[in-house]
């Protein structure tokens, strides 16, 4: 008899509530960090800007010290950096089997692999304002040792293309995480995508003629890095959408289906 | 309470669950038997969502897993303990579920006590533990939730003989609590202590379901004399079934006492006599015999 009165109360249990987002989110972003490689990887972004902002002081010519050198140099590591972390986010739970327990504990994977892209988001944009201030600082430092004029050359429009430039190579990375869902094959395909297909393509648009004027409808890369340069003429945000949805969206809604549909073992 | 309903996967060329269906009740353990590449973890991962039957459905107290608001309080699972980033300390992947499942942080150092993971062991980097302390680990992420229902692949493998002991205690007791246990071996010994029920799967089908009870009672009796040849003599005139499954003994499904009998009348004297009572091993060869890898040199 006590079986049978336990038994209903303990499958029976009051309301369960469902796990909201928020928190499904901020595990994730526990879990880009509480690694070892993970804290390092973090850690490189603070590292990077750092070296970056002494370098370009010591390096870069008086006249070009400038808030742009400074905010151009230190943004580029975190192109690098941000698609790996972007990219570990997702490939760990499979590459380490972690997904096993992730996937139990919330099976709705479409809402985890949400929760991985706004976590990468959220630390890719505090990097690239960390990247800004560095970059304020050692223009401020920089141009106090040389003795030249300080110049903000940089407009706010700018530096928010600057950051809208490094969270697509971030997001690069989130979709070739659920593409690939193996941490060297994705980090193998990130380089490809950044740096083989964008020479491929400049050496067949200054080989061929009938590509030059297409490259910018083509090359991610290219209409890319338009960003960086300042503001857009709206052929290149043009540009922009149409390969964004060519080499970014669609081929992370195939990723997302893999996701989705397959086995987790 | 797990109901698993013509569950079945295909794969390609192979079909890994075929047509499945089977209850784990709540208040019992039961144990899920087969041998290696049976096809229980493709099972047990259909049950929990993390592989999608090509056809049927499993059920967790009647909703399917995906369906559950925050699992981890509802199901305790653990597929495979080494499943882990090596790079997190123990603690650190208990406080990821204790997190997720929104439960108080206290509840990580109860579960540490619980599994007997010392506060210095639970620092340590999961890539450092040994298969028995993951086993331990993985027990604690499940029962942290305090879920009404554990299913656990393999949980004995790898425990040395006191953390065997350990796991069927903390089990026993869960499930005499009321709760679901369905864990999964391809070692009978292993869990023939602890489960009340027993479903045998090779090759992707059920070859045997029921209360272990049941299932032994259908094993007959073990009898063995110095003289074989005159005891089994005896035991073909009174047209008794036999079989020789060649470790010096007879078996036969006829109960002790009717062989008792028979021997006596025959003047065989005997050196043994029992019910195959505790020969769940026996049961569980024959039953996948023509489904296992290795195939019993005859």
């Amino acid at each position: 008899m006590t079986t049978l009165t336990i038994e209903p109360a303990r499958e029976q249990r009051a309301e369960v509530d469902p796990i909201p987002l928020t928190r499904v989110v901020s595990v994730e972003l526990r879990k880009m960090f509480d690694t070892r490689s993970g804290f390092w990887l973090l850690s490189s972004i603070a590292i990077t800007g750092l070296l970056t902002m002494v370098a370009t002081i010591a390096l870069a010519p008086d006249a070009d010290l400038t808030y742009y050198t400074f905010a151009k140099a230190i943004g580029f590591p975190m192109t690098i950096v941000l698609p790996i972390i972007a990219i570990l986010a997702i490939t760990g739970e499979w590459s380490q089997r972690s997904g096993l327990t992730t996937f139990t504990l919330a099976p709705r994977r479409g809402r985890v692999i949400w929760a991985k892209a706004i976590s990468s988001i959220a630390v890719g944009v505090a990097s690239m304002l960390f990247a800004l201030l560095i970059g304020a600082i050692g223009n401020l430092i920089g141009t106090a040792i040389a003795g030249t004029t300080l110049r903000w050359d940089v407009s706010v429009a700018e530096a928010v293309n600057i950051v809208l430039g490094s969270l697509l190579c971030l997001l690069t990375g989130t979709m070739l995480g659920m593409l690939i869902r193996s941490s060297a094959g994705a980090l193998v395909a990130y380089f490809v995508y950044a740096l083989v297909l964008p020479t491929l393509f400049g050496i067949l648009a200054s080989s061929q003629d009938w590509f030059r004027d297409l490259q910018p409808w083509v090359s991610l890369n290219y209409a890319q890095s338009a960003l960086f340069e300042g503001t857009l003429t709206s052929d290149q945000w043009a540009h922009l959408a149409v390969t964004a949805t060519m080499w970014l969206v669609l081929p992370a809604a195939v990723g997302l289906r893999l996701v989705l549909r397959s086995d987790v073992k | 309470m797990i109901t698993v309903d013509s569950l079945t996967k295909k794969y390609r060329a192979t079909t890994a669950v075929d047509d499945i269906s089977f209850v784990a009740s709540a208040g019992r353990v039961t144990g899920f038997l087969g041998p290696n590449g049976a096809g229980k973890s493709t099972a047990m991962r259909m049950m929990v969502g993390l592989t999608q039957p090509t056809s049927g459905s499993a059920t967790i107290s009647g909703r399917r897993f995906t369906d559950l608001p925050n699992p981890g309080v509802e199901v305790g699972v653990m597929l495979d303990a080494s499943a882990q980033h090596a790079g997190r300390s123990g603690r650190e992947i208990l406080t990821i579920a204790q997190q997720m499942m929104g439960l108080p942080s206290h509840s990580v150092t109860d579960m540490l006590q619980l599994v007997s993971l010392t506060e210095s062991e639970a620092d340590r980097r999961v890539g450092n533990y040994s298969l028995g302390m993951r086993q331990r680990l993985g027990i604690a992420t499940a029962l942290i939730g305090d879920p009404a229902v554990l299913i656990l692949d393999e949980p004995a493998n790898g425990l040395d003989p006191a953390g065997i002991r350990w796991m069927r205690d903390l089990l026993r007791d869960y499930a005499d609590r009321g709760g679901t246990v369905l864990l999964s071996s391809h070692l009978l010994r292993e869990i023939e202590m602890v489960v009340d029920d027993i479903v045998v799967i090779g090759h992707g089908r059920i070859v045997a379901r029921g209360a272990k009870a049941e299932l032994l009672q259908a094993t007959g009796t073990l009898v063995r004399a110095r003289d074989m040849h005159a005891l089994r003599h005896a035991l073909d005139t009174h047209g008794l079934e036999t079989t020789a499954p060649g470790d010096g003994t007879i078996r036969t499904t006829a109960d002790v006492h009717r062989v008792g009998r028979v021997a006596l009348e025959a003047g065989v004297p005997l050196t043994e006599l029992r019910t195959a009572d505790g020969e769940l091993e026996d049961l569980f060869l024959e039953l996948t015999a023509n489904t296992q890898r290795e195939r019993k040199a005859a």
